[in-house]
């Protein structure tokens, strides 16, 4: 892999902030530098929120239009939304009930991660379900399940609740079914 | 020290490290976005490193300023924190602590908002920099921002003046794999030399104060380690292009990608003012077009002194207004250069969604019965989450901070003596309030003025990511009760009331407002927790459900507007989003056919 251009975006509350971060410590255990972008302030009382996940050689921590290896939305409605930002072969993985979406130039992969979290008894999970969504699709992220589990473990290994929760809500959306 | 691994870190937590390692022994803020981070990163920061400190979350940002400054004056390194309309309330002590000088370095960090993000204005704080003639350092990233803050304390105390280190959003809120220094140590002592001609100095004084401060500006603009750098010193060409803070690092990545970087001489200015008189001579001399890249006015560019030369804002080849976005910067260069670049991707017109309160935020009740009670009144508001009232109709003026209770009393003048009464019922937060709420109260008692004052007390400073208040201070502080405060301002009127108790706080309103009408200033205190304060235990309250009896009139989801209740088109009812309802339970004395119940399976 060279450089990995990605978009994560949802609503405020849905923890977009913690999965960029982790992609981002991931990358730095692999030993790539990394630039994000977050967003803070008013739009995260449930506004759309969006972060720019650079890993490699950057000086701007932006995606421009057009650049964008991929979009992970953790809404439907942020797939029209930012899928402006993907170049021609980025691809898209989505939490979305089945037939939410129609997309037609970028290859799709969607799970309902909404439902699981409910199921699961755990609504603060849908974050790290449709990271592993992501991850299943295999070569297209610039790292690894078992590199993005240990990235989990380092950063939740004082919180064993927490811990737990975050890995069966990762492998979950590993294992979805599409 | 054992050397620490790269950590991935935020531009503000890089900030702070950098206050750190350089020594810093006083640093205060007030919260605000982008700036927020820098104090709480302060705080781990010292924490982990055990060193002696004083960190404090000041009522506003005019006290931290001066806390901060004494202790530079004392010889200590200082900093204070603060965003961009934050230093409006800082300047009067900036522009006086410039001409006296600084013992201590210290540093003014104001962070900047260009778009805007997440604030009332774009202003660009390098022109405070300039009007109050200090320098400002200019940041592009958080690598870069932890290398100016070193920096920063060694000008400031070469040359004796307080330094402005200026971040973006796009510095503050950009993270990256940042190499930690080892934690210098001073063993600098507090050492305050009286001298009252220069620390209480008198006007016929200032004005030499005033002579020293411009020739040390000029030796600033000669002062090699924060000297414009030439990071390609290969090209060669009759253009050059001159960037700062991120659009020099947008613009890098740009002149890379195009092809650009081994043909056009780029400059990156680390100081935007005063810019160094060498780099300015030579760049004129030397080039016939100098394309000039900048956030938010154009401080580079108007110290540039040729109008035929310079491109920029002020030449019109730069929009003068807005987030200078890479994509933006891109078409730019592409023009300058004469290179095509192909067109860029829009978004979509339209969709996306507004932000809004938190599902059963208090503040959403709160204004559920200020409307109810007050349908026809005027109400001023503040800043915080509850500006985004302004959905729910309960917000018609926000204008800084502490603004709704001297607005109040203006509107509530400006109908007396027209000849109408109107009720007036602002609302402020509990953190805004003492910032800067308190001395427009007590002028409203004296001049008589007659509204009511909504304090939406949650006991956080919760936009800005939940700092303490002065009623709720860190663990060993001591509280300042809010009643009290209103009570010594001489109100006459002063309940407090739970608003997740939506009859009985409806009742109180109605209550103040009568008062108001009659008497004199009314103060209701709204109290009831921020719901994502994580110093609070989180609270386990049943969710609800709606039964048949739903008969669609939508009264909770346009009027109330709780963001959990979702009306579904195909039934015409509404439902209950699981995924985020708090259980706050209001929604059920609002519906007015009572078809919202506590739900009897859990989750
Ligand atoms: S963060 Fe707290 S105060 Fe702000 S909207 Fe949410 S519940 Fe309300
Ligand atoms: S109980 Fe009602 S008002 Fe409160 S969060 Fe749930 S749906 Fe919203």
């Amino acid at each position: 892999m060279n450089n990995q251009q990605l978009i994560i975006s949802g609503v405020g509350g849905q923890g977009i902030l913690f999965i960029t971060r982790l992609l981002a410590e991931t990358a730095m255990a692999k030993g790539f530098h990394v630039l994000t972008s977050e967003t803070h302030g008013m739009a995260q009382r449930g506004g759309i929120v969006i972060s720019h996940l650079k890993v490699g050689d950057f000086s701007s921590p932006l995606v421009r239009p057009g650049q964008a290896d991929g979009l992970l939305a953790l809404k439907p409605e942020t797939v029209p939304l930012h899928r402006h930002f993907l170049k021609q072969e980025g691809w898209i993985v989505a939490n979305a009930p089945p037939l939410a979406i129609v997309e037609v130039a970028h290859p799709l992969s969607i799970m309902d991660a909404d439902s699981l979290a409910l199921t699961m008894g755990n609504p603060q999970s849908v974050n790290l379900m449709v990271l592993g969504r992501a991850i299943a699709e295999s070569g297209r992220l610039f790292c690894t399940a078992a590199e993005v589990e240990e990235a989990i473990q380092r950063k939740l290994e004082m919180k064993k609740g927490p811990l737990d929760g975050a890995m069966a809500a990762f492998r979950a959306g590993l294992g979805a079914t599409p | 020290m054992d050397r620490i691994d790269p950590l991935l870190m935020q531009g503000n937590e890089a900030i702070a490290r950098a206050l750190i390692e350089n020594g810093c022994v006083v640093a205060t803020s007030y919260p605000g976005t982008p700036a927020s981070e820098i104090l709480s990163g302060v705080m781990s920061w010292q924490k982990a490193e055990g060193v002696a400190m004083h960190v404090e979350w000041a009522i506003n940002e005019k006290v931290a300023l001066e806390i901060a400054y004494a202790g530079s004056q004392s010889g200590l390194r200082t900093a204070v924190a603060m965003k961009q309309v934050g230093l409006n309330v800082a300047s009067d002590p900036l522009m006086s602590a410039v001409y006296l000088g600084v013992t201590g370095g210290f540093i003014v960090i104001s962070a900047d908002d260009p778009g805007p993000h997440s604030s009332q204005t774009e202003q660009d704080s390098r022109l405070l920099a300039m009007l109050a003639k200090i320098p400002v350092l200019d940041p592009d990233s958080p690598g870069q921002a932890q290398e100016l803050v070193a920096l920063a304390f060694e000008l400031s105390e070469e040359f004796q003046v307080p330094v402005m280190l200026r971040p973006t959003t796009r510095v503050c809120h950009a993270c990256q794999d940042i190499q930690p220094a080892p934690v210098k140590k001073l063993g600098r002592t507090a050492d305050f030399r009286k001298n009252p001609s220069r620390w209480a100095a008198t006007p016929n004084f200032r004005y030499r104060l005033h002579l020293e401060l411009n020739e040390k500006l000029a030796r600033m603009a000669a002062y090699g380690p924060t000297a414009p750098r030439r990071l390609n010193p290969g090209a060669r060409a009759n253009k050059a292009i001159v960037a700062s803070g991120a659009a020099a690092g947008h613009a890098r990545e740009i002149m890379k990608n195009l092809g650009l970087w081994d043909n056009i001489p780029f400059f990156q200015v680390i100081q935007p003012y005063p810019l160094h008189s060498e780099f300015t001579t030579e760049i004129l001399r030397d080039f016939d077009e100098i394309l000039v890249l900048e956030e938010t006015t154009g401080v580079i560019e108007m110290q540039l002194r040729d109008r035929d030369k310079v491109r920029g804002k002020l030449s019109g080849a730069v929009p003068e207004a807005g987030e200078l976005l890479p994509e933006l910067i891109e078409g730019i260069i592409a023009g300058f250069a004469g290179v095509t670049v192909p067109a860029v991707p829009q978004p979509p017109t339209g969709g996306g969604r507004r932000p809004t309160l938190c599902p059963g935020c208090p503040h959403r009740a709160s204004f559920y019965a200020i409307k109810k009670t007050a349908p026809k009144g005027i109400y001023p508001s503040d800043i915080g989450c509850y500006t985004l009232g302004a959905n729910l109709g309960g917000v018609d003026t926000v204008l800084c901070m502490g603004a709704s209770v001297s607005q109040a009393a203006g509107f509530h003048h400006a109908y007396r003596v027209t000849g109408e009464e109107r009720d007036v019922v602002a609302t402020i937060g509990d953190s805004t309030f003492f910032h800067s709420g308190i001395p427009p109260l007590i002028d409203a008692v004296t001049q008589r003025s007659r509204f009511v004052l909504v304090i939406l007390d949650n006991a956080t400073t919760a936009m800005t990511g939940n700092q303490p208040t002065p009623a709720v201070p860190l663990a060993g502080g001591v509280p300042v009760e809010i009643s009290s405060v209103v009570e010594g301002c001489g109100v006459r009127f002063c309940k407090t009331g739970d608003p997740l108790d939506l009859p009985g706080f409806t009742r109180l309103v109605k209550e103040a407002v009568e008062f108001a009408r009659k008497d004199s200033v009314a103060v209701v205190i709204a109290k009831s927790p921020c719901l994502v304060d994580r110093n609070r235990p989180k609270l386990q309250r049943d969710q609800v459900e709606i039964d048949v009896t739903c008969t669609g009139c939508k009264v909770c989801t346009s009027q109330f507007e709780c963001p959990a209740l979702v009306f579904d088109e195909a039934t015409k009812k509404v439902t209950t989003d699981l995924l985020i309802c708090s259980g706050c339970g209001v929604c059920m004395d609002v519906c007015p056919s009572r078809s919202i119940k506590p739900r009897e399976e859990k989750p």
